[in-house]
């Protein structure tokens, strides 16, 4: 088709008929939202009326002072504990799969089922096992004549962990599976030589595997922090926040106030504070881990 | 000395086991709770111990029932309509861009690469206060496209895993089809775009699945009945439905089973791409 041009030309074409989409995509649906944010979070907005008035930093003092607002973190904090949990748990089996063992394809496709099934039906899926009365938890417990009418979601005080644990269930498998993938590109060669020289399971681990995965750690580690700002879906669903606001999470209370209660530049700031931590979270992460390699 | 040694690994040999089983068996109890509940009448469900099986596992009442009260013909027929133009946009922007990007060396490379690598970061679900009000500005709420623009926007898992395999594919392919004379155009369409099939096949099962279990986008810019879409069919049948278990149980299994079946079948393909996703 363009072959009577001379190379040179065909590369200008390509180089512009290919990049320009996904360029233009790229900016309006990532990078102006980002800016526009920032613009947003100064104003007063309603997200309706054409005059966006200038009010400053009122919505920065508002984020930071409303307990009912900066306060919601702490609901967040059940995430980031069972995360790390999850990820000891991840790196434990990761490990045990990777060793010599019957039925390893077997138990890496069942521990990574949860990760693809649909987050609304695994909501409900634990709506009903953590339900108080028919729930299966309960009666697993009362068979085993333990405390069997606990409600798992109606508890202010361990909701957030209740939820977060149907996080581990989801996810622990991805994150087992990416450890997998990083334990298996370690070359065997380098344990069978620390074998002959006389290193222990436990120290081959030590001094071996996790050097090797620090960069997986970092990453999953970072997984874990953002995904414990970020969550949203299961409590959005299975407790619309409840009871009493005890499980709403920093997202649910953004996207609450702006579309339900229109204040577009209270909203806008509260993304921009959480787009902050996301990005001071890698670049501590970065550093510490940094430095801690020397 | 020997039998002891013996001994010691038999028992870490056992505790490895028995600390499978023990996830194995959190990984299958919820759904276990779901398929023996979901075969159930409401007197079954009422009268018998939650953990007990069904009478008759050939019941497909609640299934029936389900399936049309909470419109899932529809409701897969939309998502469908949804992944697949996401699918076709995707693989042709993607592949096309990573093509340009992973072949040439021009003025501003970097920076646009660099663009997409950092965008990563931004977490997307704090930009939907302005993607929503985007959206709305060019008429797309309330409309298949609307989604599918944002699922082709937003999200850049295709770029990478694309990025990624063109390294592998040999430029000497590209340079004999230049010599026989061979436009670059038809280098991509000819050359490039087949042999990048395995990438393309993770990217459509990592994007199906991603857009099939996804809530939040429906729930936001497809409200209306007409626009249900997998995830919301079930949202709003378990709000009319809230309490009658075996009845629920019976709609989480239709969701949940395609990914499921797509899972088992394509494991390789999925395996491949959270890895090599993850390790880049």
């Amino acid at each position: 088709m363009l072959s009577h041009l001379s190379f040179r030309k065909q590369k200008t074409i390509i180089m512009i008929l290919f990049t320009v989409v996904p360029l233009l995509l790229l900016l309006t649906f990532a990078y102006y939202p980002a800016v526009e944010l920032v613009r947003l979070s100064f104003t007063n907005w309603d997200g309706l009326s054409p005059d966006k008035q200038w009010i400053g930093w009122e919505n920065y003092k508002e984020v930071f002072s409303n307990p009912e607002i900066f306060g919601v973190f702490k609901h967040n904090l059940a995430y980031f504990v069972v995360g790390i949990v999850q990820n000891l748990l991840a790196i434990y089996f990761a490990v045990l799969l990777n060793s010599k063992l019957r039925g390893k394809l077997f138990f890496r496709l069942l521990l990574f089922l949860p990760y693809i099934l649909n987050g609304v039906a695994v909501a409900y899926l634990f709506g009903y096992v953590f339900d108080t009365t028919q729930g299966s938890l309960n009666t697993v417990l009362g068979v085993f004549g333990l405390p069997s009418e606990t409600s798992w979601l109606g508890s202010e005080s361990f909701v957030n962990y209740t939820l977060a644990s149907i996080g581990l269930w989801r996810f622990m498998g991805f994150n087992m599976v990416v450890y997998l993938a990083a334990l298996q590109s370690i070359p065997k060669d380098i344990y069978e030589a620390a074998a002959i020289d006389g290193a222990s399971g436990w120290q081959s681990f030590v001094r071996i595997t996790l050097p090797n995965i620090y960069q997986i750690i970092e990453l999953n580690l970072f997984l874990t922090v953002t995904g414990a700002l970020e969550v949203f879906d299961i409590p959005f669903v299975l407790t619309h926040g409840g009871p009493a606001g005890a499980s709403e999470t920093f997202v649910m209370k953004i996207l609450e106030t702006a579309f339900q209660f229109n204040n577009y530049g209270l909203a806008s700031a509260m993304s921009v504070v959480l787009l902050v931590l996301v990005v001071a979270v890698l670049g501590v992460q970065r550093y510490f881990l940094n430095k801690g390699r020397g | 000395m020997v039998t002891q040694k013996n001994g010691a690994q038999i028992a870490i040999q056992t505790l490895k086991y028995i600390s499978l089983l023990i996830a194995v068996f959190v990984i299958l109890f919820p759904p276990y709770i779901i398929v023996v509940n979901s075969f159930k009448t409401k007197e079954e469900f009422l009268n018998n111990p939650t953990l007990s099986l069904p009478d008759n596992f050939l019941n497909f009442s609640n299934f029936i029932h389900a399936f049309k009260q909470a419109d899932m013909g529809l409701a897969f027929g939309n998502t469908l309509i949804i992944i697949a133009l996401t699918l076709i946009l995707n693989i042709f922007l993607g592949s096309a861009f990573c093509y340009a990007v992973g072949r040439f060396d021009f003025r501003g490379k970097g920076l646009i690469v660099g663009l997409f690598l950092f965008a990563t970061i931004i977490p997307q679900i704090t930009t939907q206060v302005v993607n929503f009000k985007t959206i709305q500005g060019i008429g797309l709420t309330n409309n298949l496209l609307g989604p599918v623009l944002l699922y082709i926007g937003a999200d850049i898992m295709q770029i990478y895993i694309y990025l990624q395999f063109i390294r592998n594919i040999p430029n000497e392919l590209d340079e004999s089809a230049m010599l026989e004379g061979a436009s670059l155009f038809r280098i991509y369409r000819s050359i490039i775009f087949p042999l990048l099939a395995p990438a393309t096949a993770t990217i459509v099962i990592l994007k199906t699945i991603a857009i099939y279990n996804d809530m939040f986008t429906p729930y936001l810019y497809l409200p209306r009945q007409e626009h249900v879409v997998v995830s919301t069919s079930l949202m709003r049948f378990f709000g009319v439905n809230s309490g009658d278990w075996q009845m629920v149980s019976s709609a989480i299994m239709i969701i949940m089973i395609p990914t499921a079946i797509l899972y088992l079948f394509l494991q390789r393909y999925i395996f491949a791409g959270v890895t090599s996703g993850a390790v880049k």
